[in-house]
C-alpha cells in the first residue's frame, strides 16, 4: 500500500511530463481526478450495501453501506478540497457553480446527511433500514455527477481519460497508477472502517445485555 | 516552477485528510473495544 502510494507521488512529481497550457498545477489532477473516481466507486459500494439490506435483512450489508458512505465523503472532500486550489491557476476563480462542481457539492451534502441520519436513529434494525432507503435514493445524484462533463457545457474540464487522444501515454500511465493506489487505500479505508462496525454492533447488544440484567 | 506551492499544498491536504481519517477510525475502534471489554466484565460481575 505504502509503496503504491509512494510510486503514484513519485510519478505525479517526477515522471509525468509538464503539460504545456497549465504548466506545473496540471499534478494535481492526478490526485483529484482519481479521488473522483474513487469516491463515485466507494459511493457505488454503499449503493450494493443499502440494496444488499434491503433484500437480505442482514447487518453485515448494513454496516458495508454506512463504511463505505464514510471513506466516500472522505474521498469527496479531497475532490472537493484539490479542485478549487486547481481551480485558482487555471480559472482565476476558486470556485464555480457549473454542472459537475454543483452536483459534487451536494453529493457530499448529501452523504454528509446519510451519516447524520445515522446519528439520530438508535434502534439498529430500524437505523439500518432508514438509512437504506435513503441511501438508495440519495444514491441518484451519482450518475448524475459521472455524466454532468458529458450531458451538459461546463466550466470544468471536459473528459480526458476514456477518451481517444485526451492524455499523452506517459500521464496516462501515471494516472493509472494513482488510481489504483486509491483504489486500493479506498478497500483498505472501508475494511478498517467495517471493522468499527463489527465492534459497534457488539457492544451496543453487550450494552443491551448488561441493561437487561 | 510557478504555482509549485498549490500542488504542494493540494496533495499535503489530499493525503493529510486521509491520514487524519486513518487515525479517526483506529481511535474510535479502540474506543468502542474498551467499552466491549468494559461491558463484558460489569456482566460477568452482575451474574
Amino acid at each position: 500500500m505504502v509503496l503504491l502510494v509512494g510510486a503514484s507521488a513519485y510519478g505525479a512529481f517526477f515522471v509525468a511530463p509538464n503539460e504545456l497550457t497549465m504548466g506545473i498545477v496540471q499534478r494535481i489532477f492526478y490526485l483529484h481526478a482519481p479521488c473522483g473516481m474513487t469516491a463515485l466507486a466507494a459511493f457505488i459500494v454503499c449503493f450494493v450495501g443499502n440494496l444488499g439490506f434491503l433484500f437480505k435483512r442482514e447487518a453485515k450489508w448494513d454496516w458495508l453501506g454506512v463504511s463505505a458512505a464514510e471513506v466516500g465523503l472522505a474521498f469527496c472532500t479531497v475532490v472537493l478540497l484539490t479542485g478549487p486550489i486547481w481551480a485558482k491557476p487555471a480559472w482565476g476563480v476558486y470556485w464555480a457553480w457549473d454542472a459537475r462542481l454543483t452536483s459534487t457539492l451536494v453529493l457530499w451534502l448529501l452523504y454528509l446527511s446519510y451519516l447524520i441520519l445515522r446519528t439520530m436513529v438508535e434502534d439498529p434494525d430500524r437505523r439500518a433500514l432508514i438509512s437504506a432507503f435513503y441511501g438508495v435514493f440519495i444514491f441518484l445524484d451519482v450518475p448524475l455527477v459521472y455524466g454532468s462533463i458529458w450531458w451538459w457545457r461546463t466550466q470544468h474540464p471536459q473528459p480526458v481519460v476514456f477518451t481517444s487522444g485526451g492524455l499523452n501515454p506517459e500521464m496516462r500511465k501515471i494516472f493509472y497508477l494513482s488510481w489504483l493506489s486509491l483504489t486500493a487505500l479506498m478497500a483498505l479505508l472501508i475494511r478498517q472502517r467495517y471493522e468499527l462496525e463489527e465492534v459497534r454492533a457488539e457492544a451496543e447488544m453487550l450494552a443491551r445485555e448488561a441493561e437487561a440484567a | 516552477m510557478k504555482n509549485l506551492g498549490s500542488v504542494m499544498v493540494a496533495y499535503m491536504i489530499g493525503w493529510g485528510v486521509f491520514f487524519v481519517y486513518l487515525v479517526s477510525v483506529a481511535r474510535r475502534t479502540a474506543e468502542l473495544r474498551k467499552d466491549v471489554e468494559r461491558l463484558k466484565k460489569s456482566i460477568t460481575q452482575g451474574k
